[in-house]
C-alpha cells in the first residue's frame, strides 16, 4: 500500500515539474503577451496542483497536510483571478491581442 | 525525486527572470514576477516537507496570499491612470 | 549540500536582478522587479533556517512595498528623467570598498561553523535558558519579547516616527479629502467594474485577516509575531481599498482610527513596561505580571507582539492613504 502511494506520488511530481518547466520555456518562447500569459497561468495552476498533490500524499493525514490543502485552494483562486486582472489591464491600456498596439476605444462595461 | 521538482521549479524560475528582465512591456514583466511568486510558494512548500518543518508552511501559504495584491494594484494603477485621462480628455474638448 | 548549491543559485539571481534595477530606466519595471528581489531574498532566508525573517520579508517586501512604490509612480512619472553620465570617481571608490570588504571575508569563520563567535556567549545562554526560564517553543519571539526588550520598544518607535514623518510630509496638501469624496465629485469606484478581481478579492479577505491574526498569537509556537502580522492585516484592508475604492477603506477603518492605531500599539508596549515597573520590578520585566513568572513572561510577550502588531498596521495604513489621497499631479 505505502509502495502504491509512493508511486503514485512520485508520477504526480514528475509531471507537476514537467508542467512547470514546460510553463517557463513558454513563457519565454511564445511570441506575443496574450500567448504568453496563455502559457504561464495553465501550466502555473496545473502544475501547482500536481506538486502539492504529491506531496500531500506523502504527507500523510497531519497538520502538514490540511496546510497544503489550504495553500492548494488559495493558488487555485488567486493564480487565474491574477491572469484575468493583467489581461485587463492589458486591454484597457491598449494592448490588443494581435501584433503592436493600436487606438484605445474606451472602456467597454 | 522531491530534488527533481526543486530543480524544475528553480531552472522556471530563473527563465521568468529572465522575460522579466528581457520583456518589452511591463504587462511581461508582471507576468514573469506572478509566475515566479508561485514558483516560489511551490519551492518553499517543497523544501519545507522535505526538511520535515511544516512550521514553515505558513511562509507558503503569506506569499501565496499576497501575491495577489501586487497585481491588483497595477491593474488599479493602470485603470486610475486611463481614467484620469479620460477624464482630462473630455473636459479639454 | 544540495541546500548549499541551491541558496548559491538563488544568490546568483539576485545578483542578476539587482544589476537589472539599477540598469534599468522605466521605473514600473524597477519597481516589479523589486518585487522579485524581495521574493529571492525571503527564499534565502528561508533556505538559512530564517524563518521569522523570511516571513516577514515575504510580507512586506514583496506585497507592501510594491503597492506603496505604485502609489508613488502614480504620483511622479514612470521614466528616470536625465541620462547616466560616467562617474568614474564613485566607480573607482565603489571598487576599491568592494576589494576591502571581500578581504575582510576571507577572516569570517566558515558557513555553519560551531566555533564561530556567534554561537558561543550570549546565543548558547539564550538556547539554554529559553526552555527555563520563558518556556516559548519559539526562542526567537523570546529573544525578541522578552530578552531584548527593549530594544524592541525601540524599534516600535521607530516605525512609529516613520509613519509620522510620511503623514508630516504627505498630509500637508492632500487633493482630496473624504468629505469631497462623499459630496460625489468624483467617483471613486476602485475596481468594482471588474467582476472577477473584486468577486475573488472579496472571498480572501476575511481570510487573509484571519491568518493574520493567527500569524499574531502563533508566533510563540512558529515563525510569526507582531511585525509579521501587522503587515498582513494591512495588507488585507489594501486589498480591500484596491477593490472597492479608497472612499470605501476610509469609511470602514476612518483616518481618526489609524491615528489611534498608531499611537496606541507604541503606548501599549510602553504600558507594559509602566506596569511591571509599579507592581515593583524594572521596567519591561514581565515577571512580576501575574503570581507565576513563567505566566508572566507570557502574558508579557504576548501582549507587546500585540502593541507591535497594531503600531505597524497603523503606520502601513496611514502610508497608503497618504499616497493615495493627493491624487494625480
Amino acid at each position: 500500500m505505502t509502495m502504491a502511494i509512493d508511486i503514485l506520488s512520485w508520477l504526480l511530481l514528475t509531471a507537476g515539474g514537467a508542467f512547470i518547466f514546460i510553463g517557463g520555456l513558454g513563457a519565454l518562447r511564445m511570441p506575443n503577451l496574450y500567448t504568453r500569459m496563455h502559457a504561464a497561468s495553465l501550466t502555473d495552476t496545473m502544475g501547482a496542483v500536481l506538486v502539492l498533490g504529491g506531496i500531500m500524499l506523502q504527507a500523510g493525514l497531519t497538520l502538514a497536510t490540511i496546510k497544503l490543502a489550504i495553500i492548494l485552494l488559495f493558488l487555485l483562486l488567486t493564480s487565474p483571478t491574477a491572469s484575468n486582472a493583467l489581461a485587463s489591464a492589458a486591454i484597457l491600456s491598449g494592448l490588443q491581442p494581435k501584433e503592436g498596439p493600436v487606438n484605445r476605444a474606451g472602456r467597454s462595461e | 525525486m522531491y530534488y527533481a521538482v526543486t530543480i524544475a521549479t528553480l531552472i522556471t524560475m530563473a527563465l521568468a527572470l529572465v522575460r522579466a528582465l528581457v520583456g518589452p512591456t511591463i504587462y511581461d514583466r508582471l507576468l514573469a514576477a506572478n509566475m515566479f511568486g508561485t514558483k516560489t510558494v511551490l519551492f518553499l512548500s517543497v523544501v519545507a516537507f522535505l526538511y520535515g518543518r511544516p512550521d514553515f508552511l505558513d511562509l507558503a501559504l503569506v506569499y501565496a496570499l499576497i501575491n495577489f495584491i501586487g497585481v491588483i494594484a497595477v491593474l488599479e494603477f493602470i485603470r486610475e491612470r486611463v481614467d484620469s485621462d479620460v477624464s482630462e480628455k473630455s473636459a479639454g474638448e | 549540500m544540495i541546500i548549499i548549491l541551491f541558496g548559491v543559485f538563488l544568490l546568483t539571481l539576485l545578483v542578476i536582478t539587482a544589476l537589472a534595477i539599477v540598469r534599468s530606466d522605466s521605473l514600473f519595471a524597477a519597481v516589479i522587479l523589486t518585487g522579485i528581489f524581495s521574493l529571492l531574498m525571503a527564499a534565502n532566508f528561508f533556505l538559512l533556517d530564517a524563518a521569522d525573517v523570511a516571513l516577514t520579508e515575504a510580507a512586506i517586501g514583496a506585497g507592501i512595498s510594491t503597492v506603496l512604490f505604485l502609489g508613488a509612480l502614480a504620483l511622479t512619472g514612470e521614466q528616470e528623467r536625465g541620462g547616466s553620465k560616467k562617474r568614474l570617481v564613485a566607480l573607482g571608490v565603489v571598487t576599491v570598498t568592494t576589494l576591502i570588504v571581500i578581504y575582510a571575508t576571507f577572516d569570517k569563520p566558515r558557513f555553519g561553523d560551531a566555533d564561530a563567535p556567534v554561537h558561543q556567549h550570549v546565543g548558547s545562554w539564550y538556547l539554554e535558558k529559553t526552555p527555563e526560564l520563558i518556556d516559548i517553543p519559539n526562542a526567537v519571539t523570546a529573544v525578541l519579547g522578552s530578552f531584548r526588550g527593549y530594544d524592541t520598544l525601540g524599534e516600535v518607535f521607530v516605525v512609529f516616527t516613520a509613519g509620522i514623518g510620511v503623514l508630516f510630509l504627505l498630509s500637508a496638501r492632500t487633493a482630496r479629502r473624504p468629505k469631497d469624496i462623499e459630496a460625489g465629485d468624483e467617483p471613486d469606484q476602485g475596481l468594482r467594474h471588474y467582476l472577477v478581481p473584486r468577486v475573488v478579492g472579496r472571498m480572501l479577505i476575511p481570510f487573509i485577516f484571519l491568518f493574520g491574526l493567527y500569524v499574531q498569537f502563533h508566533g510563540d509556537y512558529g515563525p510569526g509575531g507582531g511585525f509579521q502580522a501587522g503587515a498582513i492585516v494591512a495588507a488585507s484592508v489594501i486589498l480591500y481599498a484596491l477593490l472597492e475604492g479608497e472612499g470605501a477603506a476610509l469609511r470602514a477603518l476612518p483616518m481618526g482610527v489609524l491615528k489611534w492605531l498608531v499611537a496606541g500599539g507604541a503606548l501599549l508596549y510602553g504600558g507594559v513596561g509602566v506596569a511591571s515597573m509599579l507592581l515593583g520590578s524594572n521596567f519591561l520585566d514581565y515577571s512580576v505580571l501575574a503570581s507565576d513568572p513563567i505566566a508572566g513572561q507570557h502574558i508579557g510577550i504576548i501582549l507587546i507582539e500585540l502593541g507591535v502588531g497594531i503600531t505597524v498596521t497603523g503606520v502601513l495604513l496611514c502610508v497608503f492613504h497618504a499616497f493615495a489621497a493627493r491624487g494625480r499631479v
